[in-house]
């Protein structure tokens, strides 16, 4: 299902991932997360950064495993747990924060 | 536990001409997600996967080299390269990806993930594993 | 009649390249391109069978192919000659026929 971002027009997966993840900008995140009926904050900026950064580098989007860990080497053990990330993101951290952040589903998630 | 394994992961084609490099890494990102002790060997044409400097610009296919970069976060730590192979490919250490992993045991020091060894001490080392899987 | 043979396996997975030289005729143009490109360069085991190739005939390697695998210019071996893709349509077209090995 397209989605419609700042007069633009993107194509979507059945599930809601970007088709194109070069179209993303950070007002895509804003859109999809209202249709999850969900208000972004900095917490979750914060990690949508960090996946879009580790995807810039690694060209995957990482495991929620790899992702809690690194989530907490980078911002502290306090944010780098399960019960944090999910509360930021019920749909599950890995589907739901990479879905915003314009990238795949990670690898492996199913 | 019992239900821990020991994987090994035998990487012998070369990237891009087939997909056997890709569907490879993808399996042992999925696999290492389940809390398995996952060990890679790169030999024959496997070890181009893990050569520095890959563009693939101009084919328009993804270059996933970057991504052998992160297997230290999926905690692989031990990836063997084979002497021989790289001999008969006149190519040497330098001409690899420089992975690392960072040893939770010693204060996240980082250290070297790249093991180069000879075919004798390879096969003892697939000798100690429980499973092994080809590509 | 001059023929363009192409190469596009690794050498260490086939023979093609082997074979490839050991029938051309001379003065026949060879371009390695795909997983063939890793027959250019230096110091590998089949660097022979392409410097027996460089004495008699053409050899050319495809550019970006090598680019995506990481090998530039300075691994390859002296004489061979790096092409693109439009060089790739142009030597189809000037050779009377083309032999793929695959």
């Amino acid at each position: 299902m397209p989605i419609e971002v700042n007069g633009k027009t993107m194509e979507t997966d059945e599930e809601g991932y970007l088709a194109d993840l070069n179209q993303w900008e950070p007002a895509v995140a804003d859109v999809m997360a209202k249709l999850d009926d969900c208000q972004l904050t900095d917490s979750h900026w914060e990690v949508i950064n960090f996946l879009r950064e580790y995807y810039e580098e690694y060209q995957i989007a990482p495991a929620v495993r790899v992702l809690t860990k690194a989530i907490g080497k980078k911002l502290g053990p306090d944010k780098g747990n399960s019960k944090y990330l999910y509360e930021l993101f019920p749909y599950g951290p890995g589907k739901q924060a990479c879905k915003y952040a314009g990238l795949p589903k990670p690898t492996g998630c199913v | 536990m019992s239900d821990i394994k020991k994987f090994m992961y035998i990487n012998r084609r070369a990237p891009y001409g087939t997909v056997y490099a890709w569907e490879s890494l993808e399996v042992v990102l999925i696999g290492a997600a389940f809390d398995q002790l996952v060990s890679l060997a790169f030999i024959d044409d496997g070890i181009y996967q893990i050569m520095k400097g890959q563009d693939t610009s101009q084919l328009g296919i993804k270059n996933f080299s970057p991504t052998y970069g992160a297997l230290g976060d999926y905690g692989i730590t031990n990836i063997y390269v084979e002497k021989e192979s790289l001999e008969e490919r006149g190519l040497t250490l330098d001409d690899l990806i420089p992975l690392k992993y960072e040893d939770e045991n010693d204060n996240y020091a980082e250290k070297d993930s790249i093991k180069v060894v000879t075919a004798s001490e390879l096969a003892k080392i697939l000798e100690e594993q429980e499973v092994l899987l080809d590509f | 009649m001059s023929t363009l043979h192409t190469v596009n396996k690794s050498p260490f997975e086939k023979n093609s390249l082997e074979t490839c030289v050991r029938l051309a005729a001379k003065g026949s143009t060879v371009l390695m391109y795909e997983d063939g490109v890793y027959g250019a360069m230096k110091g590998t085991a089949v660097a022979d069978t392409v410097k027996t190739a460089l004495k008699t005939m053409q050899v050319c390697v495809m550019g970006p192919d090598l680019k995506a695998r990481g090998i530039d210019a300075a691994k390859l071996l002296d004489g061979i000659k790096v092409v693109d893709y439009s060089d790739f349509v142009k030597l189809s077209v000037e050779n009377d026929k083309v032999q793929a090995w695959l």
